[in-house]
C-alpha cells in the first residue's frame, strides 16, 4: 500500500510550551488598586519562590489555535460511532450542559450555608430520589466522584456494616469477569479478592459460588456483581445467588457500569442488591470529557443506610405555611466518614438530573429498550458473512446492551489479531469496541451500541468489519500495519513504560 | 431490525430476566418533559441558591470565586474535548494525551516535582491516595498529620484509613502554624507519611521545609498539600522537600460549581513514579518516527494489575485538567506570577482593613497569601446572616470545624474581590457586630447555638 502521508500526520506535534516566546502573553490582570509593600515584607523571604514557573508566554489567538487544533486530533463521540463496550458512550444533549452553566449552579460556593443554597439541596435530593427509584433502592449518597470511587465507598460500608455487627470478614468475591476496578477497590479497601468461575453461559458458576462460601461462609464479606455482566448477559440465576450470600453474612454488590441495559425493566434492588453504584457518566449522559469527569453514586438497602457517607442531603416538612426545606445532615454516628471535599459533583449531577427530567419514566426505560434492541441487531448482523466465521459471538444467546465476540479464529486464519482489527477499524471512522476484556475470552472484543445510534450507522460498522476480514484474506499485512490515516500511526507503548518521559524538559529548551 | 434477530418484538430480548425481577410497570417518575419545560425547571432550581453573582463571594476554604476566562469555556465545550471516552485508542486522542503531557509539565513545573499524573477525583481524595502510595513504598501504616490540613482531607484521610489498617495521629496548631514540636515528637521509625498544607486551612504559609525534617529524619514520605494559584509566590514544594505535592485544582481553570467537578493534582519525586495513582500520559513515537503521546506505565493501572494496582481510579477529570491547563496558558508566566501578588496584597490590605474593625481581631498572625482568619467577639453565624442579607457572603465560620475557634472567619481573597468590596465587607461587618452586641448587651455570647451549619 503506497503512503502518503496525510496533512495531519505531516505536521509535527508541538507543545504549547515550545510554542512560548519570552515576553508573550494573553491575561491582563486588574490593578491591586490597595497600598502595596514588598512581598518579603508580607512572607518571608525564604518561604518565596526564586523564579517564577516557566508556564508559556503565548498570545491569546495562539493558544486557541494551539489547542483548536490538538482538538482535531481527537476521535469523539460526535464525530462518530463510539461502540465502546461497559463505557455507555451515549449521546450528550447540550441543554445539560447549558443548565449546569447556568451561574446558581456554576458559580454557587460548596460552603454557602444551606439555607442559601436550597435550590442546589433540592435538586440534590431529587436526583436521589429518582436513583433510588431506578435502582430500587431506598437510600442514596451522590458522594462518591465516579464508579471506582462508589466501589470503594461501597466496600468501606460493608466493612462497617460488619464491623457493628462485631464480625471481620475479610473475603470479597467476584467473577472472574468482573472490572478491573472491582479487585483494585477490593485490595484498597482492606480485603481479599476471591475469583468466582463463569459458566457457559457467561454468568456467575453456581457450584464455583457454592464452593467458594462453602471453604468459608463467615468470612464471605460481600460478592460484587455486574448485571446484566460484562459478556452483555443477564445472570438469571441472581435471585439464588442473593440468597446464597445473604444466608452466608455477606452483603451484595452491584457494579453499575451496565445499568443501561435495565433502567425501568429491573431493578438492582429487587434483584437483592445491598449496594449499588451508578455511573453518571455511562447511563446518565453526563459527557466522559476524554477521561472524566463522572459521578458515582450509591444506592443503599435499610440494613447499610446507617453507615453512608456524610454529609447526606435530607428533605425536612414545611411548617407554618412553609414549603420543605433542605439541609446538610452531619449527625450520622455510624457514618464511614467523608470520601472527598464537599458535597460532590454537583455539575454532574445537574446534567444527570436534566436527563432524567427530560427521558422520564418512559423515557428512561425506552433508552434501555433500544440500547437492547440495538446490541441485539449488530450482533446478529455480525453472525452472517465472514464475521460470523471469523469473529464467532462468546456466548450465543440474546445479549443485553453489549456482547463479546472472540478475534481467535480470525487470528487462527488469517494472522490478524484482534487489536489489528481495531486499528484497521480507525482508518474506517470508527471507534473500536474495547478489546482483550473480559480477560477470559480470547482477543475479545465488546461491543456495546447504546440507543443513541441508527440502524444506518449499525450497519456501516457491520460493513466495514466484513471488509476488513475479506481484505485480510488477500493481504492480511493492511490490518497488521494499520492505521494509515490517523494523525499518528502506531506508538511504541513500550518504550513509553520502559523510558517514560511524563513532562517536558523545560531547561533543555531556550 | 427485529426479523434480524429473529424476534417478534423487543419484550422477547428482555424475557431473560426472570419474570419475577421485571419491574412490570413504569418507574414512579414524572414523565418526560420538553427542553424547554426542563430548562425552566432548572432554572427555577437555580434561582435559589445566592451564588457569587447574587452575594459577592468572600469564601474560600478550599475552592475560590477565581475568574474563569472565556477561553476555557470555549476550548473545554469543544465536542473533540468533551465527548471522548479516555484515551485507550492513542492513535485517534492525541489531543487529549498531548493535553495530558502539557498539563503534567505545568504541573510539575508549578510544584518543582518531577513527575505529575494526569489529574484525580479532587483534593481530599488525592491525599488519602498519597497515603496508599506511602503505606506501599514504606511498609509502614501509620499517618502523622497537621490539623492544618484540609478537615475534609483529614476526614477523607481517615476513611480511607479503615481500609488501609493504617492509624491516623493528628498534630496540633500554635499560632495559626502547625506545631513544630508536637509534629517532631509524632513522627517515628513507624510512620509512612508526614501530611502538611501551606497555605494551611487558616490560611497561614508554613515554614514546610523546616517541619518536614522530621520526616526525612525516620525515613517518612513528607506530603505537602497546597494551592496552586499560591505557586507563583511561594517556594514550590519541592524545593522544600516534599515526596509529594498534592492539592484541590479548583483554582486554576474551573468554576465552584457547588464542589465539583473539580480535579486534584499529584506529582511525585522519581523514586514513586510506578507507584503514582492514576492515569500518566507519556511521550513516545509511531512506526514511522513521528512524536506522539500515549498512556505510559499503564501496568501500574486498574485495568491491567486489577487487585495489584497501585490505586483503583479509573474515570478521573480530565476535562477539568483541560480547563487547568488553558487557564495557566493564558495566564502565562508573567501573568501567573502576577496574580499570585496581586492575592497577596488584596489578602495583607483585607487582613489589616478587617483588623480594624472594632470587635475583629486576628486569629493568628502568620504569614497568609490569599485567605486569613479572625476572630469576631459576636456569634460569628448570626453576623453571617446579617451581612448575607447585604449581598455579602463573608467567609467561612471555622467553629464549624473547629471548635477551639468558635467565632473564627476565614475570609478568602481572589482577583474578583476589589478594594471596593473588600472596604463593603469591612462596613457590614462593622454593623453587623455592633447591631449584634447591642442586642446582646450583658448576655454571654459564648453560649449562643450556632445556626445552619454546612462544611
Amino acid at each position: 500500500m503506497a503512503l502518503i502521508e496525510t496533512p495531519m500526520q505531516a505536521e509535527k506535534a508541538q507543545t504549547i510550551f515550545e510554542k512560548s516566546k519570552p515576553g508573550r502573553r494573553a491575561a491582563a490582570l486588574p490593578e491591586a488598586e490597595v497600598p502595596e509593600k514588598p512581598l518579603a515584607e508580607l512572607i518571608p523571604e525564604r518561604l518565596l519562590r526564586a523564579e517564577p514557573p516557566r508556564l508559556p508566554e503565548i498570545a491569546e489567538p495562539e493558544i486557541v489555535r494551539h489547542y483548536n487544533r490538538l482538538s482535531r486530533r481527537n476521535f469523539d463521540l460526535d464525530s462518530g460511532f463510539y461502540p465502546l463496550g461497559s463505557c455507555t458512550m451515549k449521546h450528550n444533549p447540550r441543554l445539560n450542559e447549558r443548565v449546569a452553566a447556568l451561574p446558581g449552579h456554576a458559580r454557587l460556593h460548596p460552603a454557602q450555608d444551606p439555607k442559601r443554597a436550597q435550590g442546589a439541596l433540592e435538586l440534590m435530593w431529587l436526583l436521589q430520589e429518582s436513583l433510588s427509584e431506578i435502582c430500587g433502592l431506598p437510600h442514596v449518597s451522590l458522594q462518591p466522584s465516579a464508579g471506582s470511587h462508589g466501589e470503594l465507598a461501597g466496600l468501606l460500608l460493608t466493612r462497617a456494616y460488619h464491623a457493628d455487627r462485631g464480625e471481620e470478614r475479610r473475603r470479597v468475591l467476584a467473577p472472574d469477569t468482573s472490572h478491573g476496578t472491582n479487585p483494585a477497590s477490593v485490595t484498597m479497601a482492606g480485603f481479599e479478592v476471591v475469583k468466582v468461575a463463569t459458566n457457559e453461559q457467561g454468568g456467575v458458576d453456581m457450584d464455583d459460588l457454592r464452593a467458594k462460601i462453602t471453604e468459608d461462609p463467615d468470612d464471605v464479606a460481600c460478592l460484587m456483581l455486574t448485571n446484566p455482566n460484562t459478556l452483555g448477559v443477564f445472570d438469571e440465576n441472581i435471585a439464588e445467588i442473593a440468597r446464597l450470600i445473604h444466608e452466608a453474612g455477606g452483603t451484595l454488590y452491584y457494579d453499575g457500569a451496565n445499568l443501561n441495559a435495565v433502567m425501568g425493566h429491573s431493578r438492582p434492588g429487587d434483584m437483592g442488591f445491598d449496594i449499588v453504584h451508578v455511573n453518571l457518566h455511562k447511563s446518565f449522559s453526563q459527557p466522559h470529557g476524554g477521561g472524566g469527569p463522572g459521578a458515582g453514586p450509591i444506592a443503599v438497602s435499610d440494613r447499610i443506610e446507617p453507615y453512608l457517607p456524610k454529609p447526606q442531603v435530607i428533605r425536612r416538612e414545611g411548617s407554618n405555611g412553609h414549603g420543605p426545606s433542605f439541609d446538610l445532615d452531619f449527625e450520622r454516628p455510624k457514618s464511614i466518614g467523608r470520601l472527598r471535599g464537599f458535597q460532590g459533583n454537583f455539575g454532574v449531577f445537574v446534567r444527570s438530573y436534566a436527563y432524567i427530567l427530560s427521558l422520564g419514566a418512559d423515557g428512561l426505560a425506552e433508552a434501555s429498550e433500544t440500547a437492547v434492541l440495538n446490541a441485539n441487531y449488530l450482533k446478529a448482523r455480525l453472525a452472517k458473512g465472514r464475521a460470523g466465521k471469523r469473529l464467532p459471538i462468546a456466548f450465543d444467546r440474546h445479549c443485553m446492551h453489549e456482547f463479546v465476540l472472540s478475534g481467535k479464529p480470525m487470528k487462527r486464519d488469517l494472522g490478524i489479531a484482534t487489536l489489528d482489527l481495531a486499528k484497521r477499524l480507525l482508518d474506517f471512522g470508527f471507534h473500536p469496541p474495547t478489546v482483550y476484556f473480559p480477560l477470559l475470552v480470547d482477543e475479545a472484543l465488546m461491543v456495546e451500541p447504546t440507543e443513541t445510534e441508527t440502524k444506518e450507522s449499525l450497519d456501516a460498522f457491520a460493513e466495514a468489519i466484513e471488509k476488513i476480514l475479506a481484505e485480510a484474506e488477500d493481504n492480511s499485512d493492511l490490518a497488521k500495519n494499520a492505521p494509515y490515516t490517523t494523525p499518528v500511526r502506531r506508538l511504541d507503548e513500550v518504550k513509553a513504560t520502559r523510558q517514560p518521559v511524563v513532562r517536558q524538559r523545560l531547561d533543555a529548551k531556550a | 431490525m427485529l426479523d434480524t434477530i429473529g424476534v417478534s418484538a423487543v419484550d422477547e430480548l428482555f424475557e431473560q430476566i426472570p419474570a419475577e425481577l421485571r419491574l412490570g410497570r413504569p418507574l414512579a417518575l414524572p414523565e418526560g418533559m420538553s427542553e424547554a419545560e426542563v430548562y425552566e425547571r432548572l432554572a427555577d432550581l437555580a434561582a435559589r441558591n445566592a451564588d457569587a453573582e447574587k452575594q459577592v463571594c468572600f469564601v474560600g476554604a478550599g475552592m475560590y470565586d477565581h475568574y474563569v476566562p472565556a477561553i476555557v469555556d470555549a476550548i473545554t465545550s469543544r465536542s473533540e474535548f468533551l465527548t471522548p471516552y479516555t484515551p485507550y485508542q492513542p492513535e485517534i486522542s492525541q489531543g487529549g494525551l498531548q493535553v495530558m503531557f502539557e498539563f503534567q509539565t505545568a504541573m510539575s513545573e508549578l510544584t518543582g516535582l518531577p513527575v505529575s499524573n494526569a489529574g484525580l477525583y479532587e483534593g481530599p481524595s488525592s491525599l488519602a491516595s498519597a497515603g496508599y502510595l506511602a503505606i506501599g513504598a514504606t511498609k509502614r501504616k501509620r499517618f502523622v498529620i497537621s490539623r492544618g490540613v484540609h478537615p475534609h482531607s483529614r476526614e477523607t484521610l481517615r476513611t480511607y484509613s479503615v481500609g488501609y489498617g493504617a492509624e491516623v495521629v493528628e498534630v496540633g496548631l500554635e499560632g495559626g502554624l502547625t506545631d513544630a514540636a508536637e509534629l517532631a515528637a509524632a513522627i517515628d521509625g513507624e510512620t509512612a507519611a508526614v501530611f502538611l498544607q501551606s497555605p494551611n486551612f487558616l490560611g497561614a504559609v508554613e515554614d514546610v521545609e523546616a517541619l518536614g525534617a522530621a520526616a526525612k529524619e525516620h525515613g517518612a514520605l513528607l506530603v505537602v498539600a497546597c494551592d496552586p494559584m499560591t505557586l507563583g509566590i511561594l517556594k514550590p514544594p519541592g524545593e522544600c522537600g516534599a515526596d509529594i505535592a498534592l492539592g484541590e485544582g479548583q483554582p486554576l481553570g474551573n468554576r465552584l460549581d457547588f464542589g465539583g467537578p473539580s480535579f486534584g493534582f499529584f506529582c511525585a519525586t522519581e523514586e514513586q513514579i510506578r507507584r503514582m495513582p492514576g492515569r500518566i500520559a507519556g511521550e513516545t513515537e509511531d512506526v514511522d518516527g513521528r512524536r506522539g503521546f500515549v498512556l505510559a506505565l499503564q501496568t501500574r493501572e486498574q485495568h491491567i494489575r486489577r487487585e495489584k494496582a497501585t490505586n483503583n481510579i479509573c474515570t478521573a477529570q480530565a476535562l477539568n485538567a483541560l480547563g487547568a491547563m488553558v487557564h495557566l496558558a493564558w495566564l502565562g508566566r508573567q501573568g501567573f506570577r502576577e496574580l499570585g501578588e496581586l492575592l497577596v496584597q488584596r489578602t495583607a490590605y483585607a487582613r489589616e482593613r478587617l483588623a480594624s474593625v472594632p470587635g475583629v481581631e486576628l486569629l493568628h498572625e502568620a504569614p497568609v497569601a490569599r485567605e486569613f482568619a479572625v476572630r469576631l467577639n459576636a456569634p460569628v453565624e448570626v453576623v453571617l446572616d446579617r451581612v448575607a442579607e447585604r449581598g455579602i457572603a463573608a467567609g467561612y465560620p471555622l467553629g464549624r470545624k473547629y471548635p477551639e475557634f468558635e467565632n473564627g472567619l476565614l475570609v478568602a481573597i481572589t482577583e474578583r474581590r476589589t478594594k471596593a468590596q473588600i472596604d463593603d465587607l469591612a462596613q457590614a461587618l462593622e454593623a453587623a457586630i455592633s447591631a449584634e452586641r447591642g442586642s446582646f448587651v450583658g448576655q454571654d455570647t459564648t453560649k449562643e447555638p450556632q445556626v445552619g451549619g454546612a462544611a
